[in-house]
């Protein structure tokens, strides 16, 4: 993740820790300069980059557009929201008549199908994205304990795992639809097998940084304390939990922000594929729509994306800052 | 008292490496009694360690073994437990939690839990950590962790105590002091205890025999010194002792002239004053078996240890 991203938001921060306002104004100032600067010129750059870009869909858009698409966006949402409130409103009037009418009669209320909004999409990729990234991460972090802790254990997995690594998730992605659709079948799913596709995929793709990290960790913990550990004849769960555990937290977490970066693209690009509900499903068919708002649209896309993916792993860090045992390590 | 408690018979070890198996002891034989004090004393690289895990369990030796009360040494336990040259306190415990895993290890069923608890600070309160017991080990000075060290092996109650140059890593002050806390503590417990050590002033102030061994590889027991000064003993009274000025020569007679670093005796032109030392030394350690020093000469003796 970008540094001076990370430092945009420290000065906010240490303006409201600081005893004395005037001075660390000044340091906030300072602090903040820089990126700043970086963000105007980027602005200014794209501007006149995108004002010299003229595609079949009109000119590129630039910043000015894009925040037009932005509130554009919003609009959108909001009358969609109102839309159906109204819809639900309907219902109900005509059930209460019908029940006023007669008490007996069945009343029920069907779902509103609209079109999924932009901010609809983004709940749906960040609901998959964390679904598919908490069960790679209840796989490989189990896995890369055992396989740190057991040397012919890794000798065995590690060409499978340097195989698989490197797989585009758009090559798993036939593979897991078909499956998928073979094996996922039940009247009444739980969940839509669009979902479970864009899961199992976002899995598969992200497994790997969190078990060959864990598994390194692991692997690595100190001969002394493994000696302690068998001076005092720790059980394996006792030293798993005990030894094992704390001294590869920080292993762990690089491979879990690595992990959940790697989750984050994948997705996008599963979404676009296979037409699943999400951002990736926006993109392409604002894409497939080629309005002269398209563009300005996927821009906004595209700068969301980014920032969903930052915050992201800000909220790991803050994770693995609360879990780290130690505190004076520098985390960023 | 007088059974043997501790008994290493024949021990080999072999170390396989890349360029073929390196023998690093040859024949190690040592019984040690209920409650004695035993210190290890050699060259850097001779082996110490190596012993000490084999006692341990943490290796194997190639041949020959290692009895404790009757009984076949093949694995770590706590009953012979081990304070680390470098503490080895799990960083993410605190002292307390620390010693607690350890008690709870071995008195799980045994003890209830304020027992426990009890029995945890009273082995803080040995080593003079109670102030800081919460504390974890980034929080508290060198000198701290090692007493919490000894603190967890204390809790173990081991039928043996080993020690990997407890207090190498320490400054000269903070080692008195740690050793004079063991001198106490050893007083109360009378433990079963080998330690290793390099510090030839360390060795005589807390043992009943120091073990002084050869150099490597096969490496193996070279002499064996009583120490026969009464218990307790200071630090200041002794430092003028003629019994204890002439054990501290005996064992640097050995150190520095029975077993030379190769490297030292390489160096071909040696001052007449070190040869004269090594002479004088030599004299006290022939007159040792017999027992009468005249003071005066080993204090000289002493002296130039010092100055060389
Ligand atoms: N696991 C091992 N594999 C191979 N060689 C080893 C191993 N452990 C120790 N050795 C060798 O055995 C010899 C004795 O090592 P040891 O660590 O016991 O020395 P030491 O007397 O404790 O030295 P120091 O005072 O420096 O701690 C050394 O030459 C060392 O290289
Ligand atoms: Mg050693």
């Amino acid at each position: 993740m970008s540094q001076s991203s990370t430092n945009l938001f420290s000065p906010v921060l240490a303006i409201f820790q600081s005893e004395n306002p005037g001075a660390s104004l000044l340091g906030f100032f300072k602090q903040l300069i820089m990126p700043v600067i970086g963000i105007l010129v980027f602005l200014l750059i794209w501007d006149i980059g995108a004002k010299n870009i003229h595609t079949s869909l009109g000119t590129f858009p630039g910043p000015v557009q894009v925040y037009e698409q932005t509130l554009g966006l919003i609009d959108e949402h909001q009358a969609e929201r109102q839309k159906e409130q109204a819809f639900y409103e309907r219902q109900e009037q005509r059930n209460a008549k019908k029940l006023a009418k007669n008490p007996d009669a069945k009343v029920k209320i069907r779902p509103y199908t609209g079109k999924p909004t932009f901010f609809d999409q983004i709940g749906t990729s960040l609901i998959t994205v964390l679904s598919g990234f908490v069960l790679a991460s209840l796989i490989a972090i189990p896995a890369g304990i055992m396989i740190g802790l057991n040397q012919p254990l890794y000798s065995a997995l590690n060409p499978l795992i340097q195989l698989f690594k490197p797989v585009s998730p758009l090559a798993w992605l036939p593979l897991v639809t078909m499956v998928v659709s073979a094996l996922y079948v039940s009247k009444d799913p739980m969940f839509a097998k669009s979902f479970v596709t864009s899961l199992v995929t976002v899995s598969l793709c992200c497994l790997w940084p969190t078990l060959l990290n864990t598994a390194v960790g692991v692997s690595g913990i100190s001969k002394d304390l493994q000696n302690v550990s068998q001076v005092l004849r720790l059980s394996f769960m006792t030293h798993v939990v005990k030894i094992v555990l704390p001294s590869s937290i920080p292993m762990m977490f690089t491979g879990l922000r690595l992990s959940l970066g790697i989750a984050w693209m994948v997705l996008i690009a599963a979404e676009m594929l296979a037409q699943n509900p999400g951002l990736g499903k926006f993109v392409w068919d604002e894409f497939q729509n080629g309005s002269s708002n398209s563009l300005g649209r996927i821009m906004v896309a595209v700068l969301v994306i980014g920032l969903i993916g930052f915050m992201l792993d800000r909220v790991m860090l803050q994770i693995q800052k609360k879990v780290s045992w130690d505190k004076t390590a520098v985390l960023r | 008292m007088t059974t043997t408690h501790l008994e290493l018979t024949g021990v080999d070890i072999e170390f396989p490496t890349p360029k073929g198996s390196f023998k690093a002891l040859d024949n190690v034989n040592l019984k040690i009694k209920k409650g004695e004090y035993i210190s290890l004393i050699g060259h850097s690289g001779c082996g110490k360690s190596t012993v000490l895990n084999i006692v341990a369990g943490l290796y194997q030796a190639t041949k020959g073994g290692v009895l404790l009360d009757g009984k076949e040494v093949n694995e770590p336990g706590p009953e012979r437990a081990v304070v680390f040259q470098n503490h080895s306190l799990l960083p993410w415990l605190t002292a307390y939690e620390n010693v607690e895993l350890a008690v709870k290890q071995v008195f799980k069923g045994k003890k209830s839990k304020a027992e426990m608890k009890e029995w945890i600070e009273h082995n803080l309160e040995l080593v003079h950590m109670t102030h800081a017991m919460h504390k974890r080990p980034d929080e508290i000075s060198g000198g701290m962790k090692q007493r919490v060290g000894i603190a967890r092996a204390l809790a173990m109650e081991p039928k043996v105590l080993l020690m990997d140059e407890p207090f190498g890593a320490l400054d000269a002050l903070t080692r008195a002091h740690l050793q004079d806390s063991l001198m106490e503590i050893q007083n109360e417990l009378n433990n079963t205890v080998i330690m290793i050590t390099h510090d030839v002033d360390e060795a005589v102030l807390l043992s009943d025999r120091i073990v002084m061994m050869t150099n490597g590889p096969e490496a193996t027991v070279g002499e064996i010194l009583e120490i026969d000064l009464p218990r307790p003993r200071n630090r200041i009274e002794l430092a003028d002792d003629p019994q204890y000025n002439h054990y501290r020569a005996a064992v640097l007679s050995f150190l520095y002239e029975k077993q030379r670093k190769p490297e030292e005796s390489d160096a071909a032109a040696k001052p007449a004053k070190k040869e004269k030392l090594a002479r004088n030394l030599q004299n006290d350690t022939t007159e040792e078996t017999t027992g009468a020093v005249s003071t005066a000469e080993t204090t000289t003796g002493n002296d130039k240890v010092k100055a060389a």
